[in-house]
C-alpha cells in the first residue's frame, strides 16, 4: 500500500500537527521556565525563551526550596508518594486479579450481582466518598497518614483491576480449569499455577493505570493529610500558595516536572505493554 | 467388577433436563464410545462421570465404588480435553508432570512415569517445549501423555480428535485403538462422528435427547439398530428409511415399497426376521436397508441365491468416491441410496438393474420408531 501525499493527507497531517502543537504550548511553557531564572521571568513575562539556561531551579525545588516552612524542597513529599503508590498498586492489583479469576472463572451463584456491585465503584465521584472514608479513617486511627492514603486507594483501585482482570480472564477457557480440577489443583494453585503465568499482560495495563491514577490523585492526598505526611500532589498546591515573595514560577516548574517524572517513565516503558494488553486475549 | 457402572442418572440445567435416566455398564478394559448429534447430553454424561458436573439423581460408580460424591483429583480417572486444554505456560514436561506434582509424587517417579509415557507415546524431543509450539496432532499427543502417566482405573475422552484435520485424524484414531489395545485400559470417549464410534468402540452408547436409545457392540448397532434414530444416525450414508407394507401369503412374509404403485416393489423377509414381524401383517411399517444392500445386477450377497433379489429402479444421481459410486434411485416411488461397483457406468435418468440383500433388512414400528425385527 503505498502512502500517496495528496492535497487532503497534507491537509490532514497540518491540521494534526496544529492540534498536536496547541496541545503542548502548557508543557512548552513549563518546560521553558524551568530553565529560566526569577529575574528572567519577572523583566518579560511568564511566556518566553529563557536567556540562559538555569538548571538551578530543580536542584532548589528538588532540596531546598520551602514548602509550608520546611526547606527541603519536594523530595521528602515525592518519598512519601512513592511509599503510598507502590503498595497502593501491589496490593489493589493482585486482589483484582483474584477477584477477576473468581469471579470469570469460578462461576457461583450471584456472581454477577457481585461483578455489577463492584463496578459500581467505578462510576462513584471521589467526592461523594470524603465524609465515609474521614469517619473510617477516624475510626481506624489512619487519620493524616501515608497508611491512611494506601488503604483508601487499595479500596478505590479494587472497582477497576476487578473489572480489567475479569474482563480478560474470561478469555480464558473452562477446559483449563477442568483440567487443572483433574490434575487435582485447588482454587489458590490454579491461580498460581496457571492464571497468573497468562496475566502479564493485563497486569501491567493494571499496574501502569493504578500507579498513574494513584500517583496523580489529589484530593484525598490535600484533604487527609497535612505537613510532612502529605504525598507530592498536594505539596505542589502548598509550594505554590506558599510564596511570600515573588512568585517562583522558575523553581514551580522545575517541581511540577519533578513530580510528573515517575508516570512518564512508568508510560514509556510499560506504554507499549499497555496497548497490546488491552487488546490482547488470553490465550493463544 | 464393572470398571463403571451408571445407574438411573439423571441431570437437569434450570428447566431442561439434560439427562433422562442413564443406565450403563462397562467392564475393565472396554472401549465405551457415547455417540450422539450436539446437545444429545453425552458431553455433560462424560462430565458427570469426571465429576465436573453434579449429579442430580442416581449413581456413579467407579472401579465399583460409588463417587457421586467424590472430587474429579480422587476418582483415579484422567481426561483428555477437546481443546487439549494444555497449560499454556508451562513446558510439555511441566503439563505431563503437574498432576504429579499436585497428587505430591516423589520426584524420582515423577522422572520415571515421565520417561515411560514419553517414550510411549514418542514425545521425548518436545518436553522442553511450550504448547505453542507444538502442532496439533503434537499437542494431541501431549494432551493423551498428561493422562496416561497417571495410570488411572479410567480414561475419559471428550471429542479430543474434532480440531484436527481429516488426515491426521485417522492416523489418532488408530493411534488410539492401539494405545487401548496395548495398554488394555477402560475407556470413555464422546464423539458426534459415527465412524470414529464404530472403529473405535468395544461398546457404542447411542445418545440422543438426554436418552440412550442403544447401548451395544458397533456390529448390533450397525445391522439391528434400536430405534430409527440410531438407524439414520450410524453410518456414512445412512440407512434408507422407506413407507413399507407387510403382507403375508404362501411363499411367506414379504414388504412392499410404494404398495399399489404400478412400480411397487415386493422384498421377501428372511424366515429369522417373518416370525417376530407377524403381529405387523398387512399394516404399515418402516423399512430400513443398507446402501451397501443394494449393489450391481450381478452382485450375490450369501451362499442363498432368494436372498439376491433383482430390482429394476431409474438412476437419478450418481456419486462416484473412487472406492463405489453412491446412487440415488427412485424405488416404489421412494429415493434410496445404493453402492455400486466404481467400474459400473449408470446413466442419470435411464433405469439400471440392481440387486438387493434381503438378509440385513431392519423393520420399524412407525408409531414407536423401535425396531420390530
Amino acid at each position: 500500500m503505498a502512502d500517496r501525499l495528496t492535497p487532503a493527507r497534507v491537509l490532514i497531517y497540518a491540521l494534526l500537527a496544529g492540534f498536536a502543537a496547541f496541545y503542548l504550548v502548557p508543557l512548552l511553557v513549563v518546560v521553558l521556565n524551568s530553565v529560566r531564572t526569577a529575574e528572567d521571568i519577572g523583566a518579560t513575562s511568564v511566556v518566553g525563551l529563557p536567556r540562559e539556561l538555569a538548571f538551578g531551579n530543580f536542584e532548589r525545588a528538588w532540596g531546598s526550596y520551602c514548602i509550608a516552612r520546611r526547606c527541603e524542597g519536594i523530595s521528602p513529599y515525592m518519598w512519601n508518594s512513592f511509599l503510598m503508590v507502590v503498595p497502593a498498586t501491589i496490593i489493589s492489583t493482585l486482589l483484582g486479579a483474584l477477584n477477576g479469576y473468581s469471579l470469570a472463572l469460578w462461576r457461583f451463584r450471584g456472581d454477577n450481582w457481585v461483578f455489577g456491585i463492584i463496578t459500581l465503584g467505578v462510576f462513584l465521584p471521589e467526592q461523594m466518598k470524603l465524609v465515609p472514608w474521614t469517619l473510617v479513617l477516624r475510626d481506624l486511627g489512619l487519620t493524616n497518614t501515608i497508611a491512611g492514603l494506601v488503604l483508601i486507594h487499595v479500596v478505590q483501585g479494587i472497582s477497576f483491576t476487578t473489572l480489567f482482570c475479569r474482563n480478560y480472564y474470561t478469555a480464558i477457557p473452562q477446559e483449563l480449569l477442568k483440567a487443572a480440577k483433574i490434575d487435582g489443583a485447588g482454587f489458590f494453585r490454579i491461580f498460581w499455577r496457571i492464571v497468573l503465568p497468562l496475566s502479564p499482560p493485563i497486569l501491567i495495563v493494571t499496574v501502569i493505570w493504578q500507579f498513574t491514577h494513584i500517583w496523580n490523585e489529589f484530593l484525598y492526598g490535600v484533604t487527609f493529610t497535612s505537613g510532612a505526611q502529605q504525598p507530592v500532589t498536594a505539596a505542589l498546591i502548598a509550594l505554590s500558595v506558599s510564596v511570600s515573595e515573588a512568585p517562583q514560577y522558575g523553581v514551580q516548574s522545575a517541581a511540577v516536572l519533578i513530580a510528573a517524572l515517575p508516570t512518564l517513565l512508568v508510560y514509556l516503558f510499560g506504554g507499549k505493554y499497555f496497548v497490546r494488553g488491552l487488546t490482547a486475549g488470553a490465550v493463544k | 467388577m464393572s470398571a463403571l457402572r451408571i445407574a438411573r442418572l439423571r441431570k437437569r440445567f434450570g428447566a431442561q433436563e439434560v439427562l433422562k435416566g442413564i443406565d450403563l455398564e462397562i467392564g475393565s478394559g472396554e472401549f465405551l464410545v457415547l455417540v450422539g448429534p450436539s446437545g444429545c447430553g453425552k458431553s455433560t454424561l462424560l462430565n458427570v462421570i469426571a465429576g465436573l458436573e453434579k449429579a442430580g439423581e442416581g449413581t456413579v460408580e467407579i472401579g465399583g465404588r460409588v463417587v457421586n460424591d467424590v472430587a474429579p483429583k480422587d476418582r483415579d480417572i484422567a481426561m483428555v480435553f477437546q481443546s487439549y486444554a494444555l497449560y499454556p505456560t508451562m513446558t510439555v514436561r511441566q503439563n505431563i508432570t503437574f498432576g504429579m506434582e499436585c497428587r505430591r509424587v516423589p520426584r524420582p517417579q515423577q522422572e520415571e512415569a515421565l520417561a515411560r509415557v514419553a517414550r510411549l507415546l514418542q514425545i521425548e524431543a518436545l518436553l522442553n517445549r511450550k504448547p505453542s509450539q507444538l502442532s496439533g496432532g503434537q499437542r494431541q499427543r501431549v494432551a493423551m501423555g498428561r493422562a496416561l502417566v497417571r495410570d488411572p482405573m479410567l480414561f475419559l475422552f471428550d471429542e479430543p480428535l474434532s480440531n484436527l484435520d481429516a488426515k491426521l485424524r485417522v492416523e489418532m484414531r488408530m493411534e488410539i485403538k492401539q494405545l487401548h489395545r496395548r495398554i488394555g485400559a477402560t475407556m470413555v470417549y464422546v464423539t458426534h462422528d459415527q465412524i470414529e464410534a464404530m472403529t473405535m468402540a468395544t461398546r457404542i452408547a447411542v445418545m440422543h435427547q438426554g436418552e440412550v436409545q442403544q447401548f451395544a457392540d458397533p456390529e448390533t448397532i450397525y445391522n439391528r439398530p434400536a430405534t430409527l434414530f440410531v438407524a439414520r444416525f450410524m453410518g456414512a450414508p445412512p440407512m434408507n428409511t422407506v413407507a413399507a407394507r407387510l403382507t403375508g401369503g404362501a411363499e411367506g412374509l414379504a414388504a412392499i415399497i410404494g404398495a399399489g404403485r404400478p412400480d411397487e416393489i415386493r422384498l421377501p423377509v428372511p424366515e429369522e426376521l417373518a416370525a417376530r414381524a407377524g403381529p405387523f401383517r398387512d399394516r404399515e411399517v418402516v423399512l430400513g436397508i443398507r446402501p451397501e444392500c443394494i449393489a450391481e445386477a450381478d452382485r450375490r450377497f450369501g451362499a442363498d441365491a432368494r436372498h439376491s433379489v433383482p430390482i429394476e429402479a431409474p438412476v437419478e444421481m450418481t456419486e462416484p468416491t473412487g472406492a463405489e459410486t453412491i446412487v440415488l434411485m427412485r424405488l416404489g416411488g421412494e429415493a434410496l441410496l445404493g453402492r455400486v461397483s466404481p467400474d459400473i457406468r449408470l446413466p442419470v435418468g435411464a433405469p439400471a438393474r440392481f440387486a438387493l440383500d434381503t438378509r440385513k433388512l431392519c423393520l420399524f414400528d412407525p408409531a414407536t420408531e423401535r425396531l420390530i425385527a
